[in-house]
């Protein structure tokens, strides 16, 4: 009797205990199911399909989808947007990592301040924050005119409108992305690592090197992918500051679905973006867990 | 200590980065209260393209329908990335859940517009404010999780478990312990979401219909046609505005944190 009680009292906390998990966790897993999971499903079901005349797509077996996207026109606007997003992703680490290495030196509470102060700007308005630029850098812009007010130049300078300022807009718009997670690896970094190298002989260079350097590499993957996945699918910095002339792969990946509308293709490049990001998190991981492990070794 | 806690040469990419981040913004604020037709010559202070803008039918319109969106969109993340982030930090420990959890948050924009672009097209559903609201749930949802989240960790579970083996209900425990102890996150989580909300272009762009366009939509049809003293006003309110709320965000959780 006693034993039934019991048990009963068990299966009613494990009942419990069911329902409570599945209250919490069903809602947000079936949206995200719902809403991210199966539209991915249907992009990489599309890459199979044909388009249709109006748009959308015909339900016919195809991977000319895949061989038009390795036609030397496309492939050469992939490898322009990658080599564009990894230049950008280059800078913003040789900017990115003094500015982190800086923050930590500051005493706590002003490092809270800078970090507010450079991650302020990352959430407001990205049209906004890209427009600011046109502003500044037009031929008759601020720049443009102080330059020549203080005689440095007597024409206007074209600064807009060529892959330098779409660079210059996307470093301008994900910088904080590579600072932050930098900030992060290297104010984990234990003082005493350091320390000790130094006191085995070490220059301060030398430990900064061997030591700084290779700890705080995770956090530098991290921002990279951050800066890289955001910068390589970009379509509005290339439109606005480019001028329209770059061309990258979200600007085509827009055009296939809103204008071309070849669905189906505009798929194939889409699906290209998203396994990019895989790629970087499947690498990001193994780093990881190599310096991970070096520095529990 | 043996590293010298002084700048030296570092100040040099520090103050250098805050210049880089804050001068186009400056600028662009400067100019937003020039007298002048002219987007580039300054003849004098002047709020009156502040005042154009609120006699803009067109531009009050899409700050209506951006804040429908961002406070829908807010509700929404709130009670579904709360609930998610307790599931996850008390009821199923699971590293490979938390990565699908918050993958919406960095998955390539695009890729997800065009994903929903996809499925409401497949369900025939008709496009305007609301498929804009699903989609910005879907990714604003994310970073009420992860603060949400971040938050639980720090925590002791143990508070919980004492009420409830004190006889509470699992719904009692929720409202009188586990709440109250997350409340800063969730308001961080909810006002981070509403920025994200309001600010955002590329997913509205594509599942937004014609006829209800929110502000960012108007902002990228304005600033295709290059600069005017208009947007530079328009711009100036919309910056200040993501810019008051992050820093109330800021007060509740360090934002910083959760990148």
């Amino acid at each position: 009797m006693a034993l039934a009680v019991k048990s009963e009292g068990r299966d009613a906390i494990k009942r419990r205990a069911l329902l409570s998990r599945a209250v919490f966790l069903v809602p947000g897993l079936t949206y995200i199911t719902a809403f991210m999971l199966i539209p991915l499903g249907f992009i990489i079901a599309y890459t199979f399909l044909s388009r249709g005349t109006y748009g959308g797509i015909e339900f016919i077996f195809t991977t000319e989808n895949y061989t038009r996207a390795l036609d030397s026109l496309y492939l050469g606007v992939l490898i322009k947007s990658i080599l564009i997003a990894s230049t950008t992703t280059i800078l913003a680490f040789f900017i990115g990592f003094p500015v982190a290495y800086a923050i930590t030196k500051l005493p706590t509470n002003r490092q809270n301040l800078m970090l507010v102060l450079i991650v302020l700007p990352f959430w407001t308005n990205f049209l906004i924050r890209t427009y600011a630029w046109i502003v500044l850098l037009n031929t008759q812009g601020f720049l443009n005119k102080g330059l020549i007010n203080m005689g440095v130049i007597s024409q206007p300078l074209e600064l807009l409108y060529k892959p330098s300022a779409i660079v210059l807009g996307l470093l301008y718009a994900y910088i904080p992305l590579m600072i932050l997670p930098i900030y992060s690896a290297l104010v984990r970094i234990d003082p005493a690592m350091k320390e000790a190298a130094v006191n085995l002989g070490a220059t301060p260079a030398q430990a900064f090197r061997q030591v700084t350097l290779p700890l705080a590499l995770p956090g530098v993957l991290v921002g990279a992918i951050f800066v890289f996945v955001p910068s390589v699918g970009n379509f509005i910095v290339p439109e606005l500051l480019g001028g329209g002339k770059t061309i990258m792969v979200g600007n085509l990946i827009r055009d296939q679905f809103l204008k071309a509308r070849d669905w189906p293709f505009g798929s194939v490049l889409a699906l290209s973006m998203v396994l990019m990001l895989l790629l970087l998190f499947f690498i990001q991981a193994r780093v990881n867990r190599r310096v991970l492990g070096d520095a529990r070794a | 200590m043996l590293v010298p806690n002084t700048l030296g040469w570092l100040r040099v990419p520090l103050y250098g980065v805050l210049v880089f981040l804050y001068l186009p913004i400056s600028v662009l604020i400067f100019m937003s209260f020039n007298k002048s037709d002219s987007p580039f010559m300054w003849t004098g202070f002047s709020t009156k393209w502040y005042s154009v803008l609120v006699n803009s039918p067109n531009i009050m319109e899409g700050f209506k329908n951006t804040l429908i969106v961002a406070i829908a969109t807010t509700i929404i993340s709130i009670v579904l990335g709360t609930l998610l982030a307790i599931g996850l930090a008390r009821y199923q420990k699971s590293s490979a859940l938390e990565a699908v959890a918050l993958t919406p948050a960095i998955f390539p924009d695009l890729a997800l517009a065009i994903g929903l672009l996809a499925l409401f097209t497949s369900l025939h559903l008709t496009l305007g404010l609301h498929s804009v609201i699903i989609s910005h749930a879907l990714f604003c949802m994310a970073f009420v999780t992860a603060i949400v989240r971040g938050r639980l960790s720090q925590i002791d579970s143990s508070l919980e478990e004492a009420a409830q083996d004190l006889g509470d209900t699992p719904v009692g425990t929720f409202f009188r312990i586990t709440l109250p102890s997350i409340k800063p996150a969730i308001i961080a989580g909810g006002l981070l979401a509403f920025t994200l909300s309001f600010d955002e272009f590329v997913i509205a762009f594509f599942t937004d219909g014609p006829s209800t366009p929110t502000l960012p939509i108007i902002i990228y049809s304005m600033v295709r046609f290059g600069v005017s003293p208009e947007i530079n006003a328009l711009a100036t309110v919309v910056l200040l505005i993501s810019a008051l709320i992050v820093t109330i965000a800021q007060r509740n959780v360090k934002v910083q944190d959760q990148i």
